[in-house]
């Protein structure tokens, strides 16, 4: 310890410290008032049920925002994630149909093992990743354009492939048993006062940990957070500016796939508008969590509280019977209020 | 000193937490003179700017301006009042043209909402004239050199008829003739009755263009005499509180074999052409060359972060290609860029970050997980070796002092263990005493056997620390000297041989 951090921890509590510490957690505080008051009035919120189903909605959107957050903190974005689920979505449900199901898309195919559709669910969101990431490294083009313009040309592949087959356009449905029990089954033990947690939320805790991983313990995540603080310095430094750029989009695209396969099943029923938005949610999710758009900065952690948060209000305020249009507002609010008080630990204070 | 102050300040004191960053300070500019403010880093000089513009609330203290309390609210409210700053580090409208930028915040208008881009053009041309600024006011700000954008800076200074100007190390990106310039342009504000305030860490400097000299160290007022009263070493004493006798540490590195040759190196889309010298073990290579001469581009195309057009390096007699700064740092090459802030730290990110990003192979476990100790360990080494003043490991690299910084950003090249330096104006920002210890660890390199490139603008730090200098011309290699034989002026002549 250093005289300097000595010398903060003797300090004073002044009002100013007080209402500094308030601010920083303010996210934290208004959502456990919520809570609290959404219980009071609605006593089933925290009743197992609703608390696993809370649990499970996060978990499905969780790994978009592992994705989308790497492409934050390197200042960019990614507006094609959810065009990527929907098409992952629908490219896993079709592969996995049961044999006997009605009007089934690809009548010679007989289900696949589910983990070999995951893989290639990953693979094809990776390429689309990597393309994106492509455009973005070699001709400097901002994410927001890049990923602007792929997320039409996947929505077009999206809408050709729900016409293939016998499909004709139809929701893909009549799953096989492996895949739907792969995802919304669930393990014997894994049970909360009787309510069943589903499988896709360890999918989820994998995902998590894996990106915690990645972000924290490899070579690649120190030259991301390098990358997204100051590319020019990254460059000096001998980071592969091209590689890792192309590496996070490409990584991002594998977990948009993740939340693909998940709802393929988990929906059940997909159409080309399945993970419509998905990107709105996630890269809110991450701005709450504190993952800034100033760039290099941001935390597993505070994605996961960021997409947990959102569900906790989406459930919460049905449960106290907001209308649904109000909601948008709430959200809306959320997210401004979160990014304000995100810059204001970035400002320099003068 | 009988006459009447023009801007006094007087028991400023500024307490941030944990930290009394101001302590009863006093400063008093007389018209028609300049005022040196002297300090190391941290002293205390730009928090008594900031407070006499009002950037920071002082805790208490008065300011008085022509006999007149004042506290001003903003910088604004300053210039308003006939106090203007040129600031160190520049805060232009890159994107926007010169003249844009001159008038920025007070455009002249046309019936209150046009603004008179007739009247702006002519004004700019005026004041252009008046202080002989040869710069295209059509000109697109990022497309001039930092030197030209730092006249610009101080035309816009001078355009606001201001009493008082302060100049926050005007001269760090100018070059001698510039600075020339600069001064011929103080002592026409001096002359017309202005106080300057001038904030710098060149003693040449200082001696030659100021009246008075107020010394701070640690947030105190230490001294103010007249500059005719002071010497190099009286200043430097009063600075650091102790003893400097000398301002370059002994130089006790013997050069060696032949490491580095390096011929008719041409940049592919810079000036820089047909470039040929030779880098020796344990040896320091100075290069001069005025600002925008090729130095920096010596440098960046040696390194690959800027593109070859021709030329052969060769690293022990074997040929290499250095395309990019990776091949270059597996080669065993280390650049220290120009400007730091833009390209050298990672501002938002911890001293541990900053330390150990070129180096992440080494602390690699079974291929794949960086081992938090390994990383721990090495940046422990570099903040004591380097004599890196920081809280922790976990500090952001943006809020420690500039050679801070740059010690950093050097154990962050070390840890590569490199075997070529190529160091760009190592010194620039930095105050006198960290100067002194940068010396010495560069010295200390050329003991181990490294051989280091060193490009610096200022004259005398080149003389003091290299072997051997090289100077720049027009983007051509104007000339060899020694060291130990040369003089200034032989330097100078060179430099100007293709201009």
């Amino acid at each position: 310890m250093s005289k300097e951090s000595k010398a903060l921890e003797k300090q004073a509590w002044t009002s100013q410290r007080v209402l500094d510490l308030i601010l920083n957690n303010a996210l934290i505080i208004i959502m456990a008032v919520a809570v609290v008051y959404i219980a009071f009035k609605n006593p089933n919120f925290i009743k197992p049920a609703s608390l696993i189903n809370i649990l499970s909605q996060t978990c499905a959107y969780l790994p978009v925002a592992l994705g989308v957050g790497g492409c934050i903190v390197l200042t960019g974005t990614d507006l094609s994630a959810g065009r990527i689920v929907g098409l992952t979505a629908c490219l896993s449900a079709s592969l996995l149909q049961a044999v006997d199901a009605a009007s089934k898309m690809w009548t010679s195919i007989t289900p696949p093992p589910v983990l070999l559709v995951l893989a290639l669910a990953m693979v094809l969101g990776a390429l689309i990743g990597a393309f994106n990431g492509f455009f973005v490294a070699k001709f400097k083009l901002h994410p927001f354009i890049v990923t602007l313009a792929t997320q039409l040309i996947v929505y077009t592949a999206l809408l050709l492939y729900v016409k293939a087959g016998n499909n004709n356009g139809m929701a893909i449905s009549g799953l096989d048993k492996s895949y739907s029990g792969f995802i919304t089954g669930s393990l014997p033990f894994a049970k909360i006062a009787g309510t069943p947690i589903p499988n896709y939320v360890w999918i989820a805790v994998v995902c998590t940990a894996l990106m915690w991983f990645i972000w924290n313990k490899t070579t690649f995540g120190k030259n991301m957070f390098a990358l997204g603080a100051n590319e020019e310095a990254a460059r000096v430094s001998g980071v592969n500016v091209f590689a890792t750029t192309i590496m996070v989009f490409a990584l991002a695209g594998a977990m948009y796939a993740v939340t693909g396969f998940i709802e393929g099943a988990r929906v059940a029923s997909n159409t080309a508008n399945t993970g419509l938005n998905y990107e709105a949610d996630a890269i809110a999710a991450c701005v709450i969590g504190g993952v800034s758009f100033v760039g290099g900065i941001g935390k597993i952690r505070g994605i996961v509280i960021g997409v947990l948060m959102l569900r906790l209000i989406f459930v919460g305020l049905n449960m106290v019977n907001v209308p649904q249009d109000l909601i948008y507002l709430v959200k809306g609010a959320i997210i401004l209020f979160a990014c304000a008080l995100d810059m204001r630990k970035y400002l320099v204070k003068k | 000193m009988d006459q009447p102050a023009l801007l006094e300040m007087r028991g400023i004191t500024k307490e941030f937490p944990g930290v009394k960053a101001l302590d009863g300070v006093n400063l008093t500019v007389r018209p028609g003179t300049v005022h040196a403010l002297m300090g190391e880093n941290g002293a205390g000089k730009s928090t008594l700017m900031k407070c006499l513009f009002g950037i920071y609330a002082k805790d208490s203290g008065t300011i008085t301006l022509e006999g007149k309390e004042i506290s001003f609210k903003n910088s604004k409210e300053a210039l308003e009042n006939g106090v203007a700053m040129v600031h160190q580090e520049l805060n232009q409208a890159l994107t926007r043209s010169v003249t844009d930028n001159l008038w920025l915040g007070r455009y002249p208008k046309v019936g209150g909402i046009m603004v008179s881009e007739g009247t702006m053009r002519k004004r700019t041309r005026e004041i252009f004239e008046e202080l002989e600024v040869h710069v295209d006011p059509k000109a697109i700000m990022s497309t001039l050199p930092v030197s030209q954008r730092q006249m610009v800076e101080i035309a816009k200074a001078v355009s606001y008829d201001a009493k008082i100007i302060v100049f926050d190390e005007p001269t760090s990106s100018l070059t001698e003739v510039e600075v020339e310039h600069l001064f011929r342009i103080i002592n026409m504000l001096r002359s017309k009755g202005c106080g300057i305030i001038y904030i710098s860490h060149k003693m040449e400097e200082i001696l030659r263009i100021s009246d008075d000299v107020t010394i701070m160290r640690d947030g105190q007022w230490v001294a103010t005499r007249p500059a005719k009263e002071l010497t190099m070493d009286e200043i430097i004493r009063l600075m650091v509180g102790r003893e400097l006798t000398n301002r370059f540490p002994p130089k006790d590195n013997v050069p060696g074999e032949v490491i580095l040759e390096v011929e008719h190196l041409s940049g592919k889309y810079t000036r820089l052409k047909d470039a040929s010298f030779r880098l020796q073990k344990g040896e320091i290579l100075g290069i001069a060359g005025l600002d925008g001469s090729g130095r920096t581009e010596v440098l960046e195309n040696l390194f690959g972060a800027m593109t070859r057009g021709g030329g052969t390096i060769r690293l022990h007699g074997r040929e290499i290609q250095n395309r990019t700064p990776r091949e270059s740092i597996k080669n065993g090459f280390a650049l220290l860029t120009e400007e730091r802030r833009a390209t050298g730290i990672f501002g938002i990110r911890d001293i541990l970050d900053n330390t150990v990003i070129s180096n992440l192979k080494s602390y690699l476990v079974g291929g794949i997980c960086l081992s938090d100790k390994k990383m721990q360990e090495d940046t422990a080494w570099s903040i004591q070796a380097m004599r890196i003043k920081t809280p922790s490991q976990k500090t952001q690299i943006r809020s420690l002092s500039g050679g801070n910084q740059q010690k950093v950003i050097i154990g962050r090249w070390l840890l590569t263990k490199p075997e070529v330096l190529l160091l760009d104006e190592p010194t620039r920002g930095i105050d006198v005493g960290a100067k002194y210890e940068i010396y010495q660890l560069i010295i200390n390199l050329a003991k181990e056997n490294k051989g280091v490139i060193m490009v610096s603008s200022e004259m005398p730090e080149l003389l003091g620390v290299c072997d051997r200098i090289l100077v720049m011309s027009g983007g051509q290699l104007a000339g060899e000297v020694d060291a130990k034989t040369t003089s200034q002026e032989e330097i100078l002549t060179l430099a100007a041989k293709y201009v």
